[in-house]
């Protein structure tokens, strides 16, 4: 067992956790605490001891399965479920669905899909996780048609299964189940919606067993090692706004709110940190009297250091979309810690969309309003760094002043325009500083019609913005 | 279980070498499954993963760092841990700026100031002259230790809880407010359960307590930090757990109520809200409910008393809309 353990610290360590030697020690001592045939028991003790932040959760989880997916009885694959359809409807029949489905189907013989959606129809409904697990086993062997030592992804077998077992009609047909069952024969807006959050929820749990069972073949196949370094994923911090997933930008977007929150307290504690006030006599009086008038612990005012003033120009062209609007959100978010915030966005023409934001609480819809309404088009909708800082410098320039900070957000992607990098040496001499943020990696600047070099010059810094700890430890730099 | 420290404690504050490793003392839990048990009997319905974790923590005798979004039920944890295992609750409640004199010991220094002018103005009473040899040297020795011994000690939180000899669970709570530099003081107690003070010597625990910390992430903790402690990260509830919590903490709801509740809470919390519903404040909103007699939630009785569960007005319009409870010309509230 404490072979598996190290196999597995290590795998932890390869996706990037942080797993101290005393921590192994201590999960090696947890272990002997725990049953071993249980192996929840035993995940949340590895989990306890090893995974120090909820972010590390999705890549423990992961390489959990993968470790430890065979050790547990339940689990144990028999010999013949290589061969698809056969062990699977064996062993769910009886013991699941023999009682319902009567007379349908004997034997070894595959059933047809409508019998395959009512039977998995019935192991959503009980919401049973053994009765699921079985499903999903059933649906795998039958649709996957999995070959041992064929060189390709679990994602591609769990498409194949997916397609064949077409959730989406049977979410539905659930739907109008439940319709029909209700009791007024028909559901109020607020019931279905709930009905239909339900059944989404149960999908969402036969999808997992599904990849669950995929990855326990696929690891009877191929050896623990080999599956869990195609299964690394990076850690949610180190992901690539350029690149991310739809899943990961919305996992992205749900850890602004909790990083914004963790950026103005450490913003707020570093600009009183270490500096103290002038001296509060009132309090030093007062607090002498208890050692006799001797003033021992003299009293200090709380200093109130000036806030930054800070103007974000980003680009929204399609090619850096989501990473601008995604720093644009964390910077409107973090505007109390910022005297003032004012937001511009361009693509060939530049528009102020501070109000936007100002006027909706709601950052999604505001990034919407930015998207729609605002007037960021020139001439044809590909990027001009130049005349979009110029026009910038026109309109605007008067009212900067050297409290501010000038925040630029792109890729410097300017389709062989004219670089107008005049403009910025002259913003240079008139604001504080001009920080230049490009999603880009570092190897790609200045290839191809990229001029973040005539650019960089006349910033104070260049900075490689790629993920989320690149941005945090920009914005902790900032204030 | 409070017999344990009982010959110890004639001599409390000895200077003790530190074990290798601590012995956690008979456990308090046998299983994962008496955790649960118990911690239900109590009020509290642990899941799986927190009922594992507060057993571990029990037989490794480690301290247990409980991370989640507020409302979650960190604090109540300890809360009932300390009433299943009928023992004391220490609570140390951090803000910035606590100190050492705060959270360890503080010497009571104007009790301190009274002996010493005690000593000038009585002893003359006594008959002696102030200050003649060879008493002056003397006399310093036996007020020096007079003044240091433990009449003079204020016992903050943490050396309460090492010191005590009856069984105590430590909640160290809101652990994220600290500062990096005041984190470290944690460390000495955690890892050893002593305290050192100079003037007196280590004082180490008879019984290793069961210690909870609480943050709520709002600045990450210390590496040095996380890996003493186990880690527990406590997330809102599955809809099973919830709809449990609410029927077992709100008299006289039943059970389709419950279910309802449990559901539309769920659907709260899948949205893009900047607050989301809280286990407290779904308990809230179920006693709501409850006093106002609604049987079943229909959009009316849901708009108009939705405020109990969202605090903000972009969450309550956004909810509203997301759940159809909109009536058109009407707003929510």
């Amino acid at each position: 067992m404490l072979d598996v353990l190290a196999g597995f610290v290590s795998e932890l360590r390869e996706a990037g956790l942080p797993v101290s030697m005393s921590e192994t020690l201590d999960a090696a001592e947890a272990m002997g605490y725990v049953e071993m045939g249980d192996r929840e028991e035993l995940k949340y003790a590895l989990a306890a001891t090893l995974v120090k932040s909820p972010s590390h959760w999705r890549a423990f989880e992961t390489a959990f399965e993968v470790y430890f997916a065979l050790r547990g009885e339940k689990f144990a694959i028999d010999a013949t479920s290589n061969d698809p359809g056969e062990a699977g409807s064996e062993e769910l029949r009886p013991e699941a669905f023999g009682g319902h489905r009567g007379a349908g189907g004997g034997g070894g013989e595959a059933l047809g899909p409508q019998e395959v959606a009512e039977m998995l129809m019935r192991a959503l409904w009980s919401a049973d996780t053994a009765m699921l697990a079985a499903a999903a086993r059933y649906a795998v062997g039958r649709f996957a048609g999995m070959e041992p030592g064929r060189p390709v992804g679990g994602t591609y077998y769990l498409y194949r299964t997916l397609r064949n077992l077409d959730l989406d009609r049977i979410a539905g047909q659930m739907l109008d189940a439940a319709r029909e069952e209700a009791p007024a024969g028909h559901l109020t807006p607020l019931e279905e919606r709930l009905v239909r959050d339900e059944i989404g929820s149960r999908i969402a749990l036969l999808r997992k067993e599904i990849e669950a069972e995929i990855r326990r073949r696929l690891v009877a196949d191929r050896g623990t090692e080999a599956l869990a370094k195609s299964l690394r994923k990076p850690l949610l911090e180190d992901v690539d706004f350029m690149h991310a997933s739809r899943d990961e930008m919305a996992s992205l977007r749900r850890v602004v709110q909790p990083l914004t929150r963790k950026l103005a307290v450490r913003l707020a504690r570093k600009r009183r940190h270490g500096r103290k006030g002038p001296l509060d006599f009132r309090a030093t009086v007062r607090r002498s009297l208890s050692t006799g008038g001797v003033p021992v612990d003299p009293r200090f005012r709380y200093p109130h250091p000036a806030k930054p003033e800070v103007v974000v120009v980003a680009d929204v062209s399609g090619s850096v979309a989501s990473f601008a609007r995604f720093t644009l959100h964390l910077v409107h978010a973090l505007s109390t810690q910022f005297s003032k915030v004012r937001s511009f966005a361009f693509i060939d023409g530049i528009d102020e969309v501070t109000r936007f934001f100002e006027e909706s609480d709601d950052v999604v819809e505001a990034l919407e309003r930015v998207n729609t309404e605002a007037q960021v088009v020139w001439v044809d909708g590909h990027s001009d760094y130049g005349h979009a800082l110029g026009e910038f410098w026109e309109r605007w320039g008067e009212e900067l002043s050297p409290r501010t900070s000038v925040i630029i957000l792109g890729d410097a992607r300017n389709n062989y325009h004219a670089s107008q990098a005049w403009v910025l040496a002259e913003l240079m001499h008139r604001v504080r500083h001009v920080y230049w943020l490009n999603p880009e990696p570092r190897a790609y600047w200045d290839t191809g019609d990229s001029i973040v070099g005539e650019y960089s010059p006349y910033c104070s810094d260049v900075v490689e913005c790629r993920n989320l700890r690149q941005l945090e430890s920009f914005v902790a730099g900032l204030a | 279980m409070s017999g344990v420290g009982s010959e110890e404690s004639s001599t409390p504050p000895s200077r003790v070498t530190p074990l290798a490793f601590l012995d956690p003392g008979d456990p308090r839990f046998a299983s994962v499954a008496d955790v649960r048990e118990r911690l239900g009997s109590a009020g509290y319905l642990a899941d799986e993963g927190i009922a594992g974790v507060v057993h571990l923590a029990d037989r490794l005798g480690k301290p247990v760092l409980v991370e989640g979004p507020a409302g979650t039920g960190k604090t109540e944890l300890a809360k009932s841990v300390a009433r299943v295992t009928a023992s004391r609750l220490v609570r140390l409640q951090c803000y910035e700026g606590l100190d050492e004199s705060k959270a360890l010991y503080e010497w009571n220094y104007r009790k301190q100031l009274l002996r010493i002018q005690a000593e000038q103005v009585v002893a003359p009473i006594a008959g002696e002259e102030p200050g003649t040899p060879p008493s002056g040297q003397g006399r310093w020795k036996v007020l020096e230790e007079d003044i240091f011994s433990e009449e003079f000690l204020l016992a903050r939180p943490l050396l309460e809880a090492i010191r005590s000899t009856d069984p105590v669970v430590l909640l160290v709570d809101e652990v994220d407010r600290l500062e990096l530099e005041t984190e470290a003081l944690l460390l000495e107690v955690l890892s050893e359960y002593q305290v050192s003070i100079p003037e007196l010597g280590t004082v180490s625990a008879t019984r290793i307590p069961m210690v909870f910390l609480t943050s709520n992430n709002t600045r990450e903790l210390s590496e040095a930090l996380k890996r003493r402690c186990l880690y527990l990260h406590l997330d809102y509830p599955s809809l099973e757990r919830e709809r449990e919590i609410v029927s077992e903490r709100v008299p006289g709801i039943t059970t389709e109520l419950a279910d309802q509740v449990a559901r539309i809470v769920r659907a709260l919390r899948g949205m893009e809200l900047k607050k989301h519903p809280s286990i407290s404040e779904t308990l809230d909103w179920a006693r709501t409910l409850v006093m106002l007699g609604v049987e079943s939630v229909d959009p009316d009785s849901a708009r108009s008393t939705l405020n109990v569960l969202l605090k903000y007005r972009s969450d309550l319009e956004r909810a509203a809309k997301e759940l159809d409870l909109v009536v058109a010309g009407d707003s929510p509230t």
